[in-house]
């Protein structure tokens, strides 16, 4: 009874982005928490483009995720090396701590 | 048969992208330390792409089925990248050795980067804009983390990191939006998409302004500045160096080919964000940077302001601003290349040193780097005859011509407030007493970029026309294609 169409894709790719983007500038315990906060992002954004694809009969958006999907690995392996490198110096990866540049 | 695609126009591309693979290989199975002769394949390659670029000038080439372009306009932006990544490149040898960083990776990383730069320039399509502007800043986000046993180094990262990776997120949701609404991830779709006779979708919109965020935080254009002055302060200077130059000429040209040629039809709409953008940034830039004591912190709010001065170009939405646009950023280009030098040249008792507070008394210690670092410093507060002066003439010109007069006077008093933070560090060198004094220089690519970069600075007035045509045919071939 209920038709599931593209503006419920659409809103469900907007709220989880708008939780993404919340939870990086709210969150004040952990980064990792943060990476997954990113990756929420990204693949809010493949959910919209995916239901674009759909809707429009066109491949583009489909190939466009896969590129997306491929970007985001490469970036939480780049990401999670930052955050060892930056463990080992200060023994903490709480938000909080990330404080000695400031001014 | 399926037929190929057209690939040759990318080829400057590829011998990058050869040469970074090659010299990682070289590097991992060389005996000893790599560094030094990965630093000078990279630069080989760097050379050998600037050599390729010249090829067809003039014409414009459509490659990979549309998502590549070169044209005049993007010869002119990657010779500046190029430049400005080989400048980097040679200022940082003696400097990674003397501070025990000599990693072969870095020329690799700087390589790629630049590969990735490059794409940015030649995207042509929504796909290709991603992928170029990932591949510049995940190279550069491990750069910005080179000096992985210094806290501040790898803080610098991690934030670059997390902000840049938001910034990404925000400009690939509005591009997705923009492909859902206009139907096509290609530029020249997109264009055609928009440009009929009934209003644009609102989806559209609202995409645009997300990717115009997404750019204006690549460019660290105020509010999407703050990541700027820690990253600045935390990443090896070298890198800063690049930081301040190579990435912001690769954003800008994005920046300008999509609101030039995709969105062109909606100026009214973008031009409204570009100057609220170009504004604040000029405001940041001027007032942020008083109070600093660092002089890498300081440089990083002076390139803030710096942007906002070229936005003011870009806001006027002609063919003239596009040129003051790319005037600025290659007189940007010199006047910062050498300020690095000088500060890639401030070292004590073999360390290196970055507060405003050591300079005291260059001017008689070393007389001639104080006066290089004058130079800069009066060019940079836009005193004419120096270039500055030209590269800001040129952007509010077009502004005035394009009706935007507030925005061209707003500019010109931030420029005099900002005046007084380039003139604090004359008055340190040439009136303050030498508390400890500096190292002589002692590597000649420092010299000579220093040198270089005065002399082009000083009698740019000689003969501006020989920047400012080329600037003004790359402008047109942007401005023509639509």
């Amino acid at each position: 009874m209920w038709e599931i169409g593209l503006a419920h894709y659409l809103t469900v790719a907007a709220i989880l982005f708008t939780l993404g983007v919340f939870g990086i500038f709210a969150n004040k315990k952990n980064i990792v928490v943060i990476m997954m906060c990113i990756e929420l992002m990204l693949l809010s954004v493949s959910i919209n483009l995916v239901a674009f694809s759909a809707y429009l009969q066109d491949m583009v958006g489909q190939v466009f995720t896969m590129f997306i999907l491929t970007v985001a690995a490469a970036e939480a392996g780049i990401g999670l090396a930052i955050v060892v490198v930056f463990f080992r110096n200060r023994g903490t990866i709480e938000v909080e701590d990330i404080n000695s540049l400031k001014g | 048969m399926t037929e190929l695609p057209l690939m040759l126009p990318a080829l400057p591309e590829m011998v990058l992208a050869v040469a970074a693979m090659g010299l990682l290989m070289f590097g991992v199975f060389a005996r000893g330390n790599a560094f030094t002769a990965c630093t000078w394949g990279a630069s080989y390659a760097l050379v050998i792409a600037g050599l390729l670029l010249t090829a067809g000038l003039g014409t414009r080439v459509e490659a990979f089925y549309g998502q590549f372009v070169v044209d005049d306009f993007t010869r002119y932006a990657k010779l500046l990248i190029l430049v400005a990544a080989g400048s980097s490149l040679l200022m940082a040898r003696r400097w990674m050795i003397a501070e025990d960083i000599q990693r072969f990776e870095f020329p690799v990383l700087m390589l790629l980067a630049t590969v990735g730069m490059m794409l940015m320039v030649s995207a042509n399509d929504l796909i290709a804009l991603y992928m170029g502007l990932e591949l510049q800043s995940l190279a550069l986000y491990v750069m910005a983390t080179l000096h992985r046993d210094n806290a501040r180094a790898t803080e610098a990262g991690l934030k670059y990191f997390v902000l840049g990776a938001v910034a990404s997120g925000v400009m690939l949701y509005g591009a997705s939006l923009v492909y859902g609404f206009a139907g096509t991830t290609g530029f020249a779709g997109i264009h055609a998409a928009i440009s009929g006779d009934a209003a644009a979708p609102v989806g559209v919109v609202v995409g645009l302004v997300f990717v115009v965020c997404g750019l204006a935080f690549k460019i660290s254009a105020a509010p999407f500045h703050m990541w700027t002055p820690d990253v600045y302060e935390g990443a090896p200077t070298p890198i800063t160096a690049l930081f301040a130059i190579a990435p912001k000429v690769a954003a800008l040209a994005l920046f300008l080919r999509v609101l030039m040629e995709p969105f062109q039809s909606l100026q009214t709409d973008w031009q409204q964000v570009l100057i609220v953008l170009s504004v604040l940034s000029m405001v940041v830039g001027a007032f942020a940077a008083i109070a600093q004591e660092n002089i890498k912190r300081l440089m990083a709010y002076s390139s803030i302001g710096h942007m906002g001065y070229a936005l003011v170009g870009m806001a006027s939405g002609t063919s003239e601003g596009v040129r003051g646009v790319l005037v600025y950023l290659t007189i940007y280009l010199f006047m910062n290349a050498g300020t690095f030098a000088v500060i890639l040249a401030m070292r004590q008792q073999d360390r290196p040193v970055e507060a405003i507070k050591d300079l005291a008394g260059l001017g008689r210690t070393q007389p001639l780097m104080a006066l290089a670092m004058a130079i800069f410093m009066f060019s940079m507060a836009g005193i004419p005859p120096l270039a500055g002066f030209f590269a800001k003439f040129y952007v509010f010109m077009a502004a005035v011509d394009a009706g935007l007069i507030l925005l061209a006077i707003i500019g010109v008093l931030t420029s005099v407030v900002s005046a007084f933070y380039y003139l604090r560090i004359v008055k340190v060198m040439y009136f303050d007493e030498p508390l400890e004094g500096l190292d002589p220089i002692r590597c000649n690519a420092l010299r000579v970029i220093m040198g270089v970069s005065a002399v082009v600075v000083v009698f740019f007035f000689l003969s501006p026309a020989l920047v400012v045509d080329s600037a003004d045919v790359a402008a047109a071939s942007l401005v023509a294609a639509r």
